[in-house]
């Protein structure tokens, strides 16, 4: 696991995302139940949650888009309820789907973003934005005509045009190939180095992996906040690798003690419960009656969130 | 950022004006619709119609009924098609629809004249659609009198008929011809704008919604009322390149005279498109999708185009027709549009449909308004 240093607080700033108790419901379902976030200055924080389970729309509070049912708390020292207006001039949001405009070129896409956070020498910052993100060659490219992965440069350069203080990215790699998914990333941490704090939903462990903090939420409920580290140490997991287990006997691996999650990674399976001493034992019998090899390794955050997900440990 | 902003305008401005051109189809329909409606509606439709196919069956063919056919004939509304020699021909003529009038000269109709008994002349007549031979069957009575006068002579000058007690003179006044293109060219002008502004406003902000785009609009730092008018601003432009399409059409195509002013004309068609953006912003706050604010689009302009009085007659129609009539803007617009062109209405005598446009905008812009919001939830 890549270990990142964890940006400290400084007391003269306070955090860039601040919230108690955000809560939001559309027809009676709760979707967003009671959040309570924490995102220091020019932190990467990951997001992550299954489906449905609210992050799109607590980032959507965040940047003023909706108003909270109920709960309080700031976004870069403004208050998420009344001063949406000042929050939107200040951060950068990035859409899941791509939102801007098919039907302009990259480059009138920017100038409409520049014009409308009233940009000074708007034609040098855009200029600038094509060259970082290298879309300077596309410039007259119409945005519905570009790939998945010059799109997503295209909603980032958009995005980050006015200089924003925080940035919200809502899945923002869904559908870009890993090359570009890699850049993407470099790029995030390039701008935290500089001073920009990032929210970021996604799906990937992967991705997850290379943010200083995370949260996860399942059904709109908080389930687990911290370092990747803390994250897996509260959750606690133990995990063993058996090797070439015939496929008539994984059931009955499943239904052993201790056993809550068998997941397949290439030729073998990764068996993982909290209670590490029962798994040991039952691994180790199993081992024997098939003839098998297996050896502890550590816990994928996957295994973790799957953990958090099936519930118990919240 | 509470402010509002011009350059946040022009901004929403420049995007729509770009989009516009690059949507070939959309524009083509701008420019396309009202040269289509008026072709179809200006030389098409024609509710004075001539040259009727008409049937007659006569027993003999002597002097009196010559003449009344040659008179028919004349009078361009009757074409005679049919010369069936028995009654029962000429009914199923009129039955399969081959014939619409049938003439039944009776057997000793010279005679009978000649003896000065009053003859009858059966005419029936396909009435299932009594517009299409509304105008004939006026004609036909009068003509007969006049076919007849010269051939009533001497003795028989008593069966002339006689001079009522009263002289009614008849002045046909602003279309002294009665052609149908000067009632339906200017009214022509309403539908068109009704038609179009409401269904591109509609569709201008569905689509931004179903795209997605509208969250991306949303999140920046813009006021409604910035996007409310970027997006609108270019539909007045659109709305006034039609309105110079159809004049120009109507004065050289249709030669309907522009009596009025125009000036006058050209105000009251900012109310009128006014308030047909209005209706399209309110669709469009509706609506979830395109197609849905395609559908709403015509459920107010169905009403629109039949109860406004540019198909039927308004004043044909039973009171409930005449109020749901006078609530839509078509309506006045109409009465405003042939009021200035034909009738060279003054700004006072236009007042009194011009002000129920304005309220209709207002209550229309209220409602709008309270549903564009510019939150998602």
């Amino acid at each position: 696991m890549i270990q990142h240093q964890q940006p400290t607080p400084t007391p003269s700033h306070p955090p860039a995302i601040d919230v108690h108790g955000l809560t939001k419901s559309f027809a009676g379902k709760r979707v967003v139940d009671g959040l309570d976030l924490r995102v220091e200055r020019g932190a990467i924080y990951g997001f992550l949650g299954p489906n449905g389970s609210g992050k799109t729309t607590s980032i959507r509070m965040l940047c003023g888009l909706l108003t909270a049912d109920s709960g309080e708390g700031t976004c870069l020292g403004l208050d998420v309820r009344r001063q949406s207006a000042q929050i939107k001039a200040q951060v950068g949001y990035m859409t899941q789907k791509f939102t801007w405009w098919e039907d302009l070129t990259i480059e009138e896409n920017l100038r409409f973003a520049a014009r409308m956070h009233g940009i000074a020498r708007a034609p040098r910052v855009i200029e600038g934005a094509l060259e970082r993100l290298g879309l300077a060659q596309r410039r007259r490219q119409l945005a519905g005509e570009l790939s998945g992965g010059w799109k997503q440069r295209l909603a980032l350069a958009a995005c980050l045009l006015h200089q924003p203080k925080l940035l919200l990215l809502d899945e923002p790699t869904a559908g870009v190939d890993p090359k570009a998914r890699r850049d993407f990333w470099a790029e995030i941490h390039a701008l935290a180095r500089e001073g920009l704090t990032v929210l970021v939903s996604t799906h990937y462990m992967d991705e997850a992996e290379r943010c200083h903090r995370l949260a996860y939420i399942n059904a709109g409920r908080l389930l687990a906040e911290g370092t990747p580290a803390q994250i897996l140490a509260r959750v606690g997991l133990s995990t063993f690798a058996i090797h070439g287990v015939p496929g008539a006997a994984v059931a009955e691996l499943k239904a052993l003690a201790g056993v809550e999650q068998v997941v397949p990674f290439g030729l073998r399976l990764h068996v993982s419960g909290t209670d590490s001493r029962v798994l040991a034992d039952s691994v180790g019998a199993f081992g024997h009656r098939h003839q098998l090899t297996w050896e502890p390794v550590d816990a994928t955050l996957e295994d973790a969130f799957i953990a958090l997900m099936r519930g118990g440990h919240g | 950022m509470n402010r509002f902003s011009w350059r946040r305008l022009w901004a929403v401005l420049a995007k729509e004006f770009i989009q516009m051109r690059r949507d070939r189809l959309t524009f083509a329909m701008m420019v396309g619709i009202p040269v289509m409606q008026l072709c179809l509606f200006g030389y098409a439709i024609n509710t004075d119609p001539k040259h009727l196919p008409t049937a007659v069956v006569a027993a003999e063919s002597d002097e009196f009924t010559r003449r009344l056919l040659s008179a028919m004939t004349l009078s361009d509304y009757f074409e005679l098609v049919a010369m069936p020699s028995r009654i029962d021909e000429g009914r199923a003529l009129l039955r399969r629809g081959e014939v619409q009038f049938l003439l039944r000269v009776p057997p000793d109709f010279g005679r009978t004249l000649a003896r000065g008994e009053r003859p009858q002349l059966l005419v029936e007549i396909d009435a299932t659609d009594p517009v299409a031979s509304g105008n004939a069957i006026a004609a036909l009575s009068a003509l007969t009198d006049a076919a007849l006068e010269s051939e009533l002579r001497g003795p028989l000058a008593a069966l002339n008929p006689r001079p009522g007690a009263v002289e009614v003179l008849i002045q046909r006044r602003y279309n002294p011809e009665g052609l149908t293109a000067y009632n339906i060219v200017p009214g022509l002008m309403g539908v068109i704008l009704t038609m179009t502004l409401i269904m591109m406003t509609g569709l201008a902000i569905a689509r931004e919604r179903e795209r997605g785009t509208f969250e991306n609009l949303l999140a920046m730092p813009v006021r409604p009322l910035e996007i409310m008018l970027g997006k609108l601003i270019p539909y007045i432009l659109v709305a006034y390149i039609q309105v110079a399409v159809i004049l120009l059409a109507a004065r050289l195509l249709f030669e309907v005279p522009i009596i009025g002013s125009l000036a006058l004309l050209l105000g009251c068609v900012f109310a009128f498109v006014i308030a047909n953006l209005s209706v399209g912003l309110l669709f469009s706050t509706l609506a979830k999708n395109q197609m849905q604010a395609m559908q709403m689009t015509f459920f107010f302009f169905l009403p629109s185009i039949l109860l406004s009085g540019f198909m039927f007659p308004f004043r044909g129609m039973p009171g409930w027709a005449q109020t749901i009539g006078e609530a839509l803007p078509l309506t006045h617009f109409l009465r405003i549009v042939r009021g200035i062109l034909l009738k060279a209405n003054s700004a006072a005598e236009v007042w009194p449909n011009l002000w129920p446009l304005l309220l209709f905008t207002l209550v229309v812009v209220g409602l709008g308004a309270k549903r564009f919001r510019r939150t998602l939830d």
